[in-house]
């Protein structure tokens, strides 16, 4: 029963072999073309950047030696000695530090709630499937929108002419930035949400808000509560850098120590700064991990 | 959780309707429904006071108080009527404020490639399922969580030391943090990664470094570019702001007219800022769907 596959005779063939050919240059084309097209504007940016490979290489050796420095202390008894032999001498602001790391911490979680509620408000009217309202859809995705483009420093730097220096003007920025970048996430979450539970609860006598609150909120809760506790560390480290623009926290003394450099305060207070990210990241990436959990097994 | 999204359809209004009609009856006939379980109420209750809580002591410790409030409300209110028009001057220093926008997207633009290609053989050493060796998983995850620890803002007055003041130092920057970031999403897509391609490539014969490139990359590459494509905007976004300490883009003009109170220029390049940022979204939006085929933002 061996059957061999019969060759189509070469005038069927040639039509089908020149589609071929051309729909493989037509990809090449397409390929080279996006290759010109991407040199060129590494090219074009690479200009207008300043970008200079020689003054890279040339001075190159200055971060070693910038970074082997803030590991060196800059005064005192041990002037020039490694910042380990004396760790109490290293910390010497360990108290005054913790405590703006504290601010700090408190300015990224006041500011993530705050956003979470400001976004929590708002995903529901910018949703496609549950807004009902298209002029309160346009003006919330609007808002939204604005919020998360204008950068947290830019706000910062507003808020503190506005309001005073300290936490406060840092805390609202964040508040401000958090609602937007959470709220459009939220809306993504909501509009992937099943819509027979809000069916259900209409049908069931709810108005809008409490179909919203039994049939919507129930479903998506999880997922918010995980992108919430994301943005919490991408705050934590927004927050570090507050203080460069006087808007509270340890960044204050961060770009002192900087400016005038004190280089073992620098070292000092950036491995404070990376130990928490890292504690954080690692603490909210468990707790994402079991958030998720409960979602799959729902 | 995955159907298309429509609104509640006209006959669940007209139930609704009906239903909210005879309320009443239903409350009688169905009184379970309508009582709430005490116990469990109240350790929900208990589980969303403590966040609550926390963010009221949050409040407390910063300073809020209403009237701080209300009169930085209306300062804030005195600087948004001063705001328009939004006008940029004279020429002159329109030029200045184009070319320094363009600065900002060739940085965001360098940055993210250099690090997106600095990333995928960091990506590669940090995935359990390339390098099996536990200790070289720890310290390269370690490693990126550091770098990715510093801020970008950090990263530029740490690169101006390197390169001097300059766009060239925020390039440097953006690419400093992203590799971070890059590095950890691209092992933890690795990982990811179906293994059985790896395993046929090296049942045919291939080796490691061909299971790699015909196992593994076809898979991720679609994930990393679309990762790539995405950060490019949000770099875009904190490109805006590297300028604060020096280190090239717009962000030192917008820094200098806000604290010279100069609020019409503030709102032009605001605008302008946000005008940049929405092109590139759909820009890098449509290369994303047309590579990958998905509007999907990567997580």
């Amino acid at each position: 029963m061996h059957q061999t596959t019969q060759r189509l005779p070469d005038r069927t063939l040639a039509p089908l072999r020149l589609a071929y050919d051309a729909a493989v240059s037509a990809r090449r084309r397409q390929t080279i073309l996006g290759g010109v097209i991407l040199v060129l504007a590494i090219l074009v940016s690479a200009l207008v950047a300043e970008v200079d490979l020689a003054r890279l290489a040339a001075n190159f050796d200055r971060l070693p030696v910038y970074v082997g420095r803030l590991f060196v202390f800059d005064a005192g008894d041990l002037a020039g000695r490694s910042v380990l032999l004396d760790v109490g001498e290293w910390y010497w602001g360990i108290v005054k530090w913790l405590r703006l790391l504290a601010e700090t911490l408190l300015v990224a979680y006041v500011g993530t709630a705050l956003g979470f509620v400001g976004a929590f408000g708002l995903c529901f009217l910018a949703a496609r499937n549950v807004g009902r309202w298209p002029v309160a859809r346009f003006l919330a995705k609007r808002y939204l929108e604005f919020c998360r483009t204008v950068p947290e420093l830019v706000f910062a730097l507003v808020f503190v002419i506005a309001f005073g220096l300290g936490p406060l003007p840092g805390v609202m920025a964040i508040a401000i930035h958090t609602t937007g970048a959470l709220g459009k996430l939220f809306a993504e979450v909501v509009e992937n949400a099943d819509m027979g539970p809000v069916e259900g609860a209409t049908a069931g006598g709810a108005n809008w808000i409490a179909a919203m609150r039994f049939a919507v909120v129930p479903q998506v809760l999880p997922n918010f509560a995980s992108y919430a506790l994301l943005r919490f560390e991408v705050n934590v480290r927004g927050a570090s850098v507050m203080g460069f623009v006087g808007a509270g926290g340890i960044g204050q003394d961060l770009i002192e120590a900087i400016r005038k450099f004190y280089y073992a305060d620098v070292s000092a207070i950036l491995l404070l700064i990376v130990a928490t990210v890292i504690l954080i990241d690692l603490g909210t990436e468990r707790l994402r991990h079991r958030l998720i959990g409960l979602e799959r097994s729902r | 959780m995955s159907r298309t999204p429509q609104p509640a359809s006209a006959g669940s209004v007209a139930l609704r309707r009906e239903a909210a009609d005879r309320m009443d009856v239903l409350r009688g006939r169905h009184p379970h429904v309508f009582e709430a379980a005490p116990a469990r109420r109240a350790a929900m209750f208990a589980m969303a006071a403590a966040p609550v809580l926390l963010m009221f002591v949050g409040l407390w410790w910063v300073g809020f108080s209403p009237e701080r409030m209300l009169r930085g409300v209306g300062q804030l209110g005195t600087f948004v009527v001063l705001m328009v028009p939004p006008d940029f001057g004279t020429v002159a220093k329109l030029q200045i404020y184009l070319q320094a926008l363009a600065e900002t997207v060739a940085i965001a633009f360098l940055g993210t490639l250099v690090a997106a290609l600095l990333a995928v053989p960091i990506g590669f050493v940090a995935a359990k399922n390339v390098v099996a060796q536990r200790v070289v998983h720890f310290l390269a995850r370690r490693g990126l969580d550091t770098v990715r620890g510093v801020d970008t803002l950090i990263w530029a007055l740490i690169w101006i030391n390197v390169v001097g003041l300059g766009p060239f130092a925020g390039v440097l920057a953006i690419m400093s943090s992203d590799m971070g970031t890059f590095g950890k999403l691209f092992s933890e897509a690795i990982e990811a990664a179906d293994r059985r391609p790896g395993e046929g490539v090296i049942a045919s014969g291939g080796g490691r470094l061909h299971q790699i490139r015909f196992g593994i990359l076809p898979q991720v590459l679609p994930v990393m570019l679309s990762q790539v494509l995405y950060y490019f905007e949000s770099n875009t976004r904190s490109a805006t702001i590297i300028g604060i300490v020096g280190a090239g883009g717009i962000g030192l003009h917008l820094a200098e007219q806000i604290r010279t109170l100069e609020w019409q220029h503030v709102s032009f390049l605001i605008l302008i800022i946000l005008a940049t940022v929405a092109l590139i979204d759909v820009l890098s939006t449509q290369l994303r769907t047309r590579i990958v085929g998905s509007r999907v933002a990567p997580v």
